[in-house]
């Protein structure tokens, strides 16, 4: 009989910010994870070559940054900029150095975002993915400086920008330098926008708070990952305010194609075809891939 | 005086409002209402007047006097509609070369179901961009509380000022003090650790002045007023293409990052 130690709880960006004092295994070392929404029992490794979608239901899990550009690039053309970037704690906020140290071991990453230069069949792009497993994919100065460069090396070369955003907000560890980051971060998203060049943002789950105030919606056009929670006040936050439940779906991503926020709600088992199409079909005319 | 009696103050329920200030700044002010979408959101006061004879846009947060006005106002926390209000109005003001000068008092953009619905996060992006690429001189100034990006989306600004006891922060004491230490009572020490006080934010060059406040309200806009003056004829001055650039590099050297 199976036992339930055998099944691996999925993770939940916002849970596991609560639970940051239990060791994080960095690789699932849980035979079976059981879906949420199917209840049906997965092979942790079947997960994981399902692109961290159930196999029986396509509920879509929890995906980090490096494994999706990995995923959905052409292999091996991911080129990384500003990796080293780290924070200063400016404001000495108590803490905070440590709990960066922390979201380093947890996620293996250096910040909340990676960002570089990849390509789908061949088409070349700037491209950003945010990582939730780092401190909830928050911003603060290292998340704006390094999305900010990004639009600017974009803007130089001529290049689209593809973004994936997975953050629970602005970084409140950095105080009111976070917030300036959305306003850094607009102003670059729009001098790319007025060079007429491309960006496409794939609002992934979790999508709130300064992050969906800022670069999230600025996008020429928007997609969704399926059942992905994207907002400005989280449904906490509402539920406190207006003191009821929240109806179901509210701030799913289906919610937002039906209230005309986002243009597409794409699978991940599609999403390399889809942003191939969308790229193919922005090329000047008289440019092919790789001339 | 700590961080905290800085958010009081910013708070008390005897601060004057933009109602209060905009006759004692401006000429003629003359209100236009409505985003051209869905509604006239009050929480946002707007309009265009004369500053010292120049016309200028005013785009103000009004939190609203009495209780029925209040409730009118929403307290001073705005819909996406609102939002859409401020964007159209600094539209205009770019159309017809009028500077724009926006009044902030906000605990924050709104958080409820109409708000959500109605894509709070989009009209908040959108003045962002709108704002960092208006073909005008913008500046902002902070009269009370500053609360997260519902207060940034008026603030990206050419110059952005606050009054000696407003405040301005990503998130409030309170809330910082909830969801990173489950302690509300440790609001006193977030507030000294989020560095939230006008003098604070001067220090990091995030604003460019403190407007000192006097013991009345008329002298208070006295001084802000002549400062005001001051201010929009310079940057009136510069060429555009210089104001701009000042703009993009004003924002784009914030930020805390190694190496």
């Amino acid at each position: 009989m199976l036992n339930k130690w055998l099944f691996r709880k999925p993770g939940n960006t916002l849970e596991a910010e609560r639970a940051d004092d239990r060791p994080a295994p960095r690789a699932p070392d849980k035979l079976f994870t059981a879906c949420p929404s199917c209840k049906s029992a997965v092979l942790s490794t079947d997960l994981e070559k399902n692109m961290n979608c159930c196999p029986h239901c396509d509920r879509h899990f929890a995906w980090s940054a490096r494994k999706r550009i990995q995923a959905l690039f052409d292999e091996g053309s991911f080129v990384e900029t500003d990796a080293e970037l780290t924070s200063d704690n400016y404001i000495n906020f108590p803490d905070y150095d440590r709990k960066l140290l922390d979201a380093r071991r947890k996620s293996g990453e250096h910040e909340a975002v990676l960002c570089g230069t990849a390509t789908i069949d061949g088409h070349k792009t700037a491209v950003f993915a945010m990582e939730g497993a780092f401190m909830m994919g928050s911003m603060g100065s290292v998340v704006g400086e390094k999305i900010t460069r990004l639009f600017e090396k974009a803007l130089h070369e001529g290049l689209p920008v593809i973004g994936f955003t997975v953050s629970g907000g602005a970084r409140m560890q950095e105080g009111i330098l976070s917030l300036m980051q959305m306003a850094k971060t607009s102003a670059a998203v729009k001098k790319h926008s007025d060079a007429g060049l491309l960006y496409i943002c794939v609002l992934c789950d979790p999508t709130t708070g300064g992050v969906t105030a800022s670069f999230a919606m600025q996008s020429d056009i928007a997609l969704a990952e399926p059942r992905a929670l994207i907002c400005f006040a989280g449904p906490r936050v509402i539920e406190q305010t207006i003191r009821q439940k929240l109806p179901e779906g509210f701030q799913s991503a289906e919610f937002l194609m039906e209230k005309g926020f986002i243009d597409r709600i794409v699978s991940r088992a599609d999403m390399r075809e889809e942003l191939r199409v969308l790229l193919m079909l922005h090329q000047k005319e008289g440019v092919h891939a790789g001339d | 005086m700590q961080a905290i009696d800085r958010v009081l103050a910013a708070r008390s329920k005897d601060r004057a409002t933009a109602a209060q200030y905009i006759p004692r700044l401006f000429d003629d002010f003359t209100e236009l209402h409505g985003d051209r979408r869905y509604a006239d959101d009050q929480a946002i006061l707007a309009g265009i007047a004369r500053l010292n004879g120049t016309p200028v846009t005013v785009v103000a947060i009004e939190k609203g006097e009495d209780t029925k006005s209040k409730v009118a106002r929403n307290f001073g926390s705005a819909h996406p509609e609102g939002y859409r209000k401020a964007i159209r109005q600094f539209l205009l003001a770019e159309k017809f070369g009028r500077p724009v000068i926006t009044l902030i008092d906000t605990a924050g953009a709104f958080c409820g179901l109409g708000a959500e619905e109605r894509g709070q996060g989009q009209a908040i992006a959108e003045s962002l961009m709108t704002l960092s690429a208006l073909q005008t001189p913008v500046l902002a100034v902070l009269t009370g509380e500053g609360g997260s990006g519902g207060a940034l989306a008026l603030a990206l600004a050419d110059r952005v000022w606050m009054l000696e006891n407003a405040v301005y922060s990503v998130i409030s004491p309170e809330g910082c003090a909830s969801i990173l230490w489950k302690d509300a009572s440790r609001t006193q020490e977030a507030a000294e650790s989020l560095k939230l006080t006008a003098s604070d934010l001067l220090d990091m060059r995030v604003i460019e002045r403190v407007i000192a406040e006097s013991n009345t309200l008329d002298a208070t806009c006295e001084t802000l007023k002549a400062a005001m003056v001051d201010e929009i004829s310079a940057l009136r001055a510069l060429p555009l293409n210089e104001l701009m650039s000042d703009r993009y590099a004003r924002f784009r050297c914030m930020g805390g990052v190694l190496p």
